[in-house]
Parts: C-alpha cells; sequence; structure tokens
C-alpha cells in the first residue's frame, strides 16, 4: 500500500476523522441490530432489525465511495427484498415465534465455540495489518467519466459472461418461484350439497353467533356473550381467535362482572370445526 | 482510522450471521442470517475496492447482490411450499422430500 499512484494523490481519499466516527457510531448500530436479528424471538422484529444493518451498510457503501451499490442496497435489498421476507412472514404466520428451547443437546455451546474460534483469530489477525491510505477510486473515476459509466464498462465488456448467466439465473429464478409458489387444490371442492349436509348433520346448524353484541362495542374482535353472560368462543373469527387466544377474553370491563369463566371447549377444536365452513361458505352470513 | 477496519466490522457481521444460521429454527429467520453474511462480505469487497483503486470489487459485489435476490426469491418459496404442506416453518419439521 506503500505505492500510491501520483494521481491520487492530489485526490484525497484519505479516511478522514469524519468517517472514523460515522464507522464507530454507525458500525456499533450495524453490529446491535445484527444481534438482534439473530436473538429477536419475533420474525418481524429480526425483519426489521435487518432493515436497520441493511441501511447502515447502504451509508458505508456510500462512504467507500460505491454510491452505485448504496442506491442498488437500498432499493434491492432493503425495498425488494426485505418487503418479500416480511410478505412471507405475514403469510407464514406472524405468530409463530420460536421456542427457544435446543433440541440437540450442547448446541448452543458448540455454536459458541465455533463462533469463537472463527471471530478471534480472524479479528485479530485482521486488525493487526495496518493497510496504510486506501488509493480510493478517484482517479478511475475521472478516468472513466463518473462511477457508473465505469462499473458498466466493467461489466458490459469484462464481465460479459458472467453478466449473461446473472441474466439466465434470474429467469430461471423467476420460473422457479412461479413453479413453486403456484398451489394445486389439495382438497376436492365441497359442492353445495355436501356443505350443506355438513352443516346439517354438525353439531351446529344454525348460523354462528356474531362477533360483539353488545350495545358499546360491534367490533369483530369482540366475543359475543351466551344468555348466561359467558363468552361465545364461536362468535369469534378462528383467525383472530389462532393469532391471539387472549381476545377470547376481552371482554369490557363493565361487562366482565357477571361472566363466569369461558366455556370449557378447547376453542382450538372449535375454530378448527368451523374452520372449513367459514372459509368454503361465502353465503353463511354471520 | 484504518480501512481495515471494515473488514473487521464485515468479520464481526459475518460470524454473527453464521450464528444465527446454525442457532435458530426458523426457516425465514435462517434465511435472513444467510443474506446477513452475504451482506458482509459486499462490505469487505467494496472496501477492499476503494482500498486497492479498482472496481472489481464493487462489480462482484453487484453480482453477489443479484445471485441474492433470484436464492431470495427461489428459497421464499420453498418456505412457502413446506409451509402449505405440514404447516410449520421450522427447519426441524421438514423431514421429507414430500409429504
Amino acid at each position: 500500500m506503500n505505492t500510491v499512484p501520483l494521481q491520487t494523490t492530489a485526490v484525497s481519499a484519505a479516511v478522514g476523522g469524519g468517517e472514523a466516527a460515522t464507522f464507530y457510531v454507525l458500525g456499533t448500530l450495524v453490529v446491535l441490530a445484527a444481534l438482534g436479528v439473530v436473538f429477536s424471538r419475533k420474525a418481524v422484529y429480526s425483519a426489521l432489525m435487518m432493515a436497520v444493518v441493511m441501511i447502515g451498510l447502504a451509508v458505508f457503501y456510500g462512504i467507500n465511495q460505491a454510491p452505485f451499490l448504496m442506491v442498488v442496497q437500498i432499493v434491492v435489498y432493503t425495498g425488494a427484498v426485505l418487503m418479500l421476507f416480511l410478505f412471507v412472514l405475514m403469510l407464514v404466520g406472524v405468530s409463530s415465534s420460536d421456542s427457544l428451547v435446543e433440541t440437540i443437546r450442547g448446541h448452543r455451546l458448540l455454536t459458541a465455540v465455533i463462533a469463537l474460534c472463527f471471530l478471534v483469530p480472524l479479528v485479530s489477525g485482521l486488525a493487526a495489518i495496518t493497510a496504510g491510505e486506501p488509493v480510493g477510486l478517484s482517479a478511475g473515476v475521472a478516468a472513466a467519466g463518473g462511477s457508473i459509466p465505469w462499473i458498466a464498462g466493467e461489466i458490459i465488456y469484462r464481465y460479459v459472461i458472467a453478466f449473461e448467466a446473472t441474466g439466465a439465473l434470474l429467469i430461471t429464478a423467476v420460473l422457479g418461484a412461479l413453479v413453486l409458489a403456484h398451489s394445486a387444490r389439495t382438497k376436492k371442492k365441497r359442492t353445495q350439497r355436501q356443505m350443506s349436509q355438513d352443516r346439517i348433520r354438525g353439531d351446529h346448524p344454525t348460523p354462528l353467533p356474531g362477533p360483539g353484541t353488545y350495545a358499546r362495542h360491534n367490533a369483530i374482535d369482540m366475543p359475543a356473550l351466551l344468555p348466561d353472560g359467558s363468552v361465545s368462543q364461536l362468535s369469534i373469527n378462528p383467525v383472530l381467535a389462532a393469532r391471539n387466544p387472549e381476545l377470547q377474553h376481552g371482554v369490557p370491563e363493565d361487562l366482565s362482572y357477571s361472566i363466569g369463566a369461558a366455556p370449557d371447549e378447547k376453542p382450538d377444536t372449535a375454530a378448527s370445526d368451523n374452520d372449513g365452513q367459514r372459509e368454503d361458505e361465502g353465503s353463511w352470513t354471520r | 482510522m484504518d480501512p481495515m477496519n471494515y473488514i473487521v466490522l464485515a468479520a464481526i457481521v459475518f460470524t454473527i450471521g453464521a450464528v444465527g444460521v446454525l442457532v435458530r429454527r426458523n426457516a425465514i429467520i435462517v434465511f435472513m442470517c444467510v443474506e446477513l453474511m452475504l451482506n458482509a462480505c459486499n462490505l469487505a469487497f467494496v472496501a477492499f475496492s476503494r482500498m486497492h483503486g479498482g472496481i472489481e470489487g464493487q462489480v462482484i459485489a453487484f453480482f453477489v447482490m443479484v445471485v441474492a435476490a433470484a436464492e431470495v426469491v427461489v428459497g421464499l418459496a420453498i418456505i412457502m411450499q413446506i409451509f402449505r404442506t405440514r404447516r410449520s416453518a421450522s427447519i426441524d419439521d421438514a423431514n421429507l422430500l414430500k409429504n
């Protein structure tokens, strides 16, 4: 690194004090957010922490004279990839928080040992290296007429095979996603005759109670009250009940004084019994 | 501040991502941690590009981003397919290729 070309000495590519301050503040933030990605219990928090990491890295790219990559990082990663993650999270179930119990004995300990074995030699070794003043990209940028023309020239001329290959990869990925995300109907579609038969022969021939039959609250997440004052488990949408079981008991304070315990039947089975009916029958007004 | 600090930061973030891949069992979070590792490598590429005055590091980082985007699309589609058949996004539950 001692042989700095003469052209770049005029243009300052040196690491200034402002950059050092930015590095330490933002680097701490990025490391903390990365730890948050790994150790937050809910997957949505992990995704949001991931956004912090991505944007922090985008700022680092900007500092390191890579404005094109900074924009691509924000547009592609924070904008597209992360939103795709959040979209799939919402589909797969936000509330599916991991149990953090380890299934393999000594798994955590071994992971920590491996991480330390990797991190300590690498960081201590890298910290011992002094790279000196960076050469910087200013000379090349000036010669190519800008940072983006330089990258474009490299991609189109020198790396054109890789460029074409990534094009083929993207097309294949699109086709793969289309094929994988397309779902054939796993169960046969129930006819109206079957639905009416199931309904009459089932244990609940009448329409299900609607939610929120109080005078003051008619929100969809308020359970209806039965004549004896208990909560009707059937009045809540099974999706809401599955997301948050506490909704089953979300009865207003002033009405709950006369309410006994919730009925003993298990809400899960009750919800799953009605699941098919509610999804399939559009005509079943609640 | 020496520019090697960027490489040290990339190593730290890479290790955190690797720990996440080893520890977490939600397939989506495992995927996020893989993305974390890829991003750490990108940071190292960009920092090296500046240190050596060549644009190749940025070009490689750009290709890494493209491949990562394709990988995320296909991976998330697979996760959704597994979730549809097995009703679970945990990587411990996916022990069969076909339900």
